[in-house]
């Protein structure tokens, strides 16, 4: 029995090593700046989770297999512990976990604490039940006054923008996101209603957009192309549909689109999501 | 209360069937009580489950005895998404609450604690009656909740066992699911926070001060530890989650504005402007996932800590050696328990908190892992040297330590800040946490169960059929959560209620599938399960001895199943520790807790490491 169940202990370790190791289901190819220092970030800590894994249950197999009862009368090792190993063991494991846990910060400090560069390209993301809505500052780059009593989803009006305001009159509000290429944006994130997610997988970023709140968060994409963009906040009945796209564009183009008149940029958008393909899955 | 305490320890058993079976003061009563309920919680989670599985695997299926059961939520047997979801909020409260929190601590440590601590009963035994019927109370409401959701489109509330707010908060005007079951499912936990603690209150006083003569602290089996520490940890957390649920119903019924900002416009209508949608203003969604989690993530340790007593209790009982560093095991569920208490935060990283404070709550919850590999490597050296004897308790017992491993590792991914901002919310968070804290626990309960039935119904379970429920359950539940965590690797999210919207999910098809066959084997074979409890109360094998696996505590000294005093009138005393296995120059490979010293050989033997035996020495 003890040399089955290591048997069975060390398959399904193999097992699961190999489903990670073959990277056949995997991290999609990055697209950020901060991806290149998130992975090896996840690989040393897959590395260290791997091990880990797999020396336990190496061990559990051992042991159930080197000390099973065979039957003859001797006893066990009679012992009640050893101060020494305890020590070391504490210490080595803290040292490695809690080491892991300080690199763990890096990207998330470049990310989060650092504000955006200068010369970040502000981008409004407000969402509602199941719809992404991105709004432009335009030519003039400021963002005009909204207000919530203004909001009206039947006249289109998703983000309570004030006609009145002139810096509202070049405000575009899209359903789609649009970037510029290796340039930082800076995300605006609102919500209208619950709490929604902002989630691009190859991008390696996730933020929650929670009403009430206009939460600032960074990054640079470098790699052109087009990419869907998830909700990863349960909001509701259709949380599962509430998809959008992120396209990443090359510098020119993206100045071109973001001179288009309100009334031209959804269209424009619609040709670029044509233009460009996802991914290889 | 006074009155009824001092009438429950004058030791006469109740004879009416009311008194004795169901409104019982008798704590081996109420712990069976609360296993029953698990058992039958249980089944419903998992039924749950599995109609998850079936809609993610093949979304959009009839399934015809759907349409039958609930016309309403699935019609034509037809799942839509709120029937999904509200698949997923019942089975996470279900599971959570009246499964994880009621079997390891009300089921089996009310009948194991007071006997384990040579007591004859709860400190409190009006008060333990109490705490079972509010719970059972609070699991009528949940299934209320499934089937009053006040409206004919789901079967039940819509937010997750975390019901974040405002989604939870505003009521109707968020969707379906939002209603009276919203209503319901909040009202139930509120019942299920004061039954649970009803109970913590009863096993702190209970193992404070009902110790026999000689069991000092350390002499006490780590069940016990685990069960007080668990006390301990819903004594300080069930409160907050309480004021919680409190302040949601408010905001959903009395029209305040606690998790609920200004300026929401939900489904066409501006707050204040529809008698729907009453004006709100000043709230924060924040403040529910730090009063969530405050309660949410000790709630874990609630769920395991009892498991992993029972695994260490277990796992020395059957390598027939001491449990290896007992003194450190004692520290590392305290230290468990303590920094289970500042790591809440890192469900939060992403969830527009100070990016400082995620900074802290990832090195602590890192720190966490320290102790949980303590535990580890001390079960490795328990197993180390020993005469390992494989019965299905062991084999379950086993299986938790490499389960609790499996799962909890990843949690060196999941609680570093930065690696969040891609794991957050995806499939490997359901890996993890139904590996460590679902399955893992529910091992430790099996294996109680395999481990105790003798003694609590005088029968031994059936081996076979419980070493073939092992084999087929440990590699199932490997092969359902293992591949849940390159699912969340690749990015999928969780709470969808289908993956047809993505193409970057398409080349996860296979995995789906795979873990939902390996899901559906896994849940028949629990039936085993319980076709081996049932016939084994009638038909197993009967104990000849008091003490059927040679074990060393107090709960096998006494008869069985115990008798209504637990000790007929003689209360043991205690002269060792609890794991004295192998004691050289003893006559038997075990010495129980109440053999007096002259027992023993020459003295100085086996001495000198410290760790636990002989604890009042220290």
């Amino acid at each position: 029995m003890g040399r089955v169940l290591a048997v069975i202990i060390w398959l399904i370790t193999l097992a699961t090593v190999i489903l990670f190791a073959c990277k056949k289901w995997w991290l999609p190819a990055p697209i950020s700046n901060h991806a290149a220092a998130y992975d090896r970030q996840f690989m040393i800590t897959m590395v260290v989770v791997g091990i880990s894994f797999a020396l336990a249950q190496i061990g559990f197999g051992w042991v159930v297999w080197k000390y099973r009862d065979t039957g003859d009368q001797s006893r066990a090792t009679f012992s009640h512990g050893s101060n020494r190993l305890e020590v070391l063991w504490t210490v080595i494991t803290a040292v490695i976990f809690i080491t892991l846990g300080v690199m763990g910060q890096r990207v998330w400090a470049e990310l989060r604490i650092n504000n955006a560069p200068p010369g970040s390209y502000s981008i409004e993301v407000v969402a509602q039940q199941f719809q992404w809505n991105f709004r432009y500052a335009g030519k003039d780059n400021v963002f005009g006054r909204t207000d919530p009593t203004l909001i009206d989803d039947s006249a289109l009006n998703f983000v309570g923008l004030d006609e009145t305001d002139p810096n509202s009159k070049d405000d575009a509000v899209v359903s789609t996101v649009a970037i510029p290429v290796n340039r930082p944006v800076e995300l605006i994130l609102r919500s209208k209603d619950v709490i929604h997610s902002f989630w691009v997988p190859p991008l390696r970023f996730k933020q929650d957009l929670v009403p009430g709140m206009a939460i600032r968060v960074h990054f640079t994409a470098n790699r052109v192309g087009k990419y869907e963009l998830a909700c990863a906040e349960l909001c509701g009945q259709l949380h599962y549909k509430m998809k959008s796209y992120m396209l990443v564009l090359p510098e020119d183009e993206f100045v071109a689109l973001t001179a288009m008149p309100q009334a031209k940029f959804q269209e424009k958008i619609t040709e670029l999501l044509a233009k460009y393909e996802l991914p290889p899955n | 209360m006074s009155e009824a305490h001092a009438g429950a320890h004058a030791h006469h058993a109740p004879t009416g069937f009311i008194r004795k079976y169901i409104f019982s003061l008798d704590h081996k009563v109420i712990g069976i009580q609360y296993i029953l309920l698990a058992l039958v919680a249980v089944l419903v989670g998992m039924v749950m489950s599995v109609l998850m599985r079936m809609n993610l695997s093949w979304p959009g299926t009839s399934w015809p005895i759907l349409g039958t059961l609930f016309p309403g939520g699935a019609p034509g047997g037809h799942m839509g998404p709120e029937f999904y979801l509200s698949l997923v909020t019942m089975h996470g409260t279900i599971m959570v609450f009246f499964v994880l929190t009621t079997a390891p601590q009300g089921g089996f440590g009310n009948y194991f604690l007071p006997i384990q601590i040579g007591a004859e009963d709860m400190a409190f035994p009006v008060l333990n009656m109490m705490s079972f019927w509010v719970t059972f109370v609070g699991f009528v409401v949940i299934l209320a909740a499934i089937f009053f959701s006040g409206s004919t489109a789901t079967v039940g509330p819509i937010g997750g066992w975390t019901g974040y707010a405002p989604l939870s908060a505003i009521g109707k005007i968020a969707g379906p699911g939002q209603g009276l079951g919203m209503d319901l499912w909040i009202i139930s936990i509120a019942i299920f926070c004061v039954g649970s603690l009803l109970g913590a209150l009863n096993f702190i006083t209970t193992l404070l001060n009902m110790r026999t003569k000689g069991m000092t602290l350390m002499r006490m089996p780590l069940t016990c530890w685990a069960w007080f520490t668990t006390a301990v940890l819903a004594l300080l957390s069930f409160p907050v989650l309480l004021g919680g649920g409190i302040l949601l119903l408010l905001d959903r019924m009395a029209g305040t504005s606690f998790f609920i900002p200004g300026g929401l416009y939900v489904s066409g209508v501006l707050s204040g402007n529809s008698p729907d949608f009453p004006l709100h203003t000043g709230g924060s969604p924040i403040l529910w996932q730090h009063l969530f989690w405050f309660f949410g993530h000790p709630e874990v340790y609630i769920a395991i800590l009892p498991g992993m007593g029972a695994t260490s209790h277990i796992l020395s009982t059957f390598a027939r050696k001491p449990v290896f560093g007992y003194r450190a095991m004692v520290f590392a569920i305290f230290a468990i328990g303590l920094l289970g208490f500042f790591v809440w935060g890192h469900h939060m990283f992403i969830s527009g908190m100070s990016p400082y404070s995620a900074i802290a709550f990832s090195v602590l919850t890192l720190s966490i892992g320290v102790p949980s590999a303590v535990k580890t490597f001390n079960w490795i050296g328990t197993l180390w040297g020993g005469r390992i004897r494989f019965t299905t308790p062991m084999l379950f017992a086993i299986g938790f330590a490499s389960l609790f491993v499996a799962g909890g590792i990843s949690g060196l991914i999941l609680g570093q800040s930065s690696l969040d901002l891609a794991m957050h919310d995806t499939y490997i968070v359901p890996g993890h946490f139904h590996l460590v804290m679902g399955v893992a626990s529910i091992f430790g309960m099996f294996a109680a169960t395999y481990f105790w039935f003798p003694k609590m119904f005088g029968r031994m379970m059936s081996e076979k059929l419980g070493k073939f429920h092992f084999w087929i359950t440990f590699v199932g539940v490997y092969a359902i959560f293992i591949p849940m965590h390159v699912m969340g690797i690749q990015g999928m999210p969780r709470r969808y209620s289908e993956f047809t919207e993505y193409r970057f999910l398409d080349s996860l098809r296979p995995l789906v599938i795979f873990v939902t066959i390996a899901a559906i084997i896994t849940v028949i074979v629990q039936l085993v399960f319980y076709f081996n409890f049932v016939w084994s109360l009638f038909r197993g094998q009967k104990v000849t001895s008091d003490n059927p696996w040679e074990a060393t505590t107090l709960e096998w000294v006494t008869s069985t199943p115990p008798p209504h005093d637990n000790f007929g009138g003689h209360l043991p005393t205690v002269y060792r520790g609890p794991y004295e296995f192998a004691v050289p120059g003893a006559p038997k490979d075990y010495m129980m807790q109440t053999e007096p010293h002259d027992a023993e050989v020459p003295a100085g033997l086996g001495e000198g490491t410290g760790n636990g035996h002989n604890g009042h020495q220290h």
